[in-house]
């Protein structure tokens, strides 16, 4: 990148929950950076105050499935004198349309941003395929 | 019913007149993405990057911002007065050159925000601290800024 932009104050995007929640709190939508290189899918999703023990994510029947608790960091005789952004857990799910290698799934969580790293199962691999002249 | 409900209240309305705005934005905006699917582009609060959370309690002000990613050492916090600076850059390395992007919703860039104190604080003594991507500037309050107990007689 040559020049660097400024940077636009972005609202956190509240969830529209299919089903509802037992524990009342809001629910926001991580903001994810997705790629692919030929063996691996990366996935970088920007959770700020999640800390790996409240961190759960979940691959099953193709779906993937992260959430993030931010336990309140406020002491409780904290008063609120200017509140620009709200607090809640991070939750997302995507469907995987390729065979991910189960086993080698590797996550890590660095400064609020989890990087979960989604090995392409074997036969998920592009295969070069050789033309012979007939 | 919105008058009944504020002045039936007296108390949460008047220490915070925009809250009760705030939240009724909020399930307005969550009806209006139900029937719509998308959101309306308005700025929160003052608009400008990092979104910042200001408490106070006895001793100190608390300003705390999400900042995922960001390390301290892209981070410049400054107090001049009574007005609280922060600045930086968020960067995103590139990920290499054969990689094909699905999506790509994080931002890099440039930022700068400053925040009024409503008191004055103690510059020698204030404390910077980034932990999983938020960061926490606590200010202590001058002795002139602290709240002093009256003892009614």
């Amino acid at each position: 990148m040559a020049e660097s932009k400024e940077l636009q104050v972005k609202e956190k995007q509240e969830m529209t929950t299919p089903a509802e929640q037992t524990r009342p709190g809001l629910i926001f939508t991580p903001a994810v950076d997705i790629f692919e290189t030929d063996h691996e899918i990366t996935l970088l999703a920007d959770m700020p105050g999640v800390t790996p023990d409240k961190m759960t994510i979940d691959l099953h029947d193709g779906v993937l499935t992260f959430t993030g608790d931010v336990i309140p960091w406020e002491n409780p005789d904290e008063k609120d004198v200017l509140i620009e952004f709200e607090i809640g857990k991070y939750h997302r799910q995507f469907a995987l349309s390729e065979a991910i290698d189960q086993d080698k799934i590797q996550a890590k969580l660095a400064d609020g941003v989890l990087r979960l790293t989604l090995p392409k199962a074997e036969k998920a691999r592009p295969r070069k395929i050789t033309v012979n002249a007939g | 019913m919105i008058a009944r409900s504020l002045f039936d209240q007296p108390n949460r309305f008047w220490r915070n007149p925009f809250g009760e705005m705030e939240r009724m934005r909020r399930e307005m905006d969550l009806l209006t993405n139900a029937v719509f699917g998308q959101a309306g582009y308005r700025p929160l609060g003052s608009g400008v990057f990092p979104a910042v959370n200001l408490t106070e309690d006895a001793n100190n002000y608390y300003a705390r911002a999400e900042l995922p990613g960001m390390a301290a050492e892209d981070l410049n916090v400054q107090l001049t007065g009574r007005n609280l600076a922060i600045s930086g850059e968020r960067k995103i390395p590139t990920e290499g050159e054969d990689v094909r992007y699905h999506r790509r919703e994080r931002k890099a860039g440039r930022f700068s925000k400053i925040i009024a104190l409503p008191g004055e604080t103690d510059g020698d003594n204030i404390q910077a601290k980034m932990s999983n991507g938020v960061l926490t500037i606590t200010l202590p309050k001058t002795q002139a800024a602290k709240p002093k107990q009256i003892t009614v007689q």
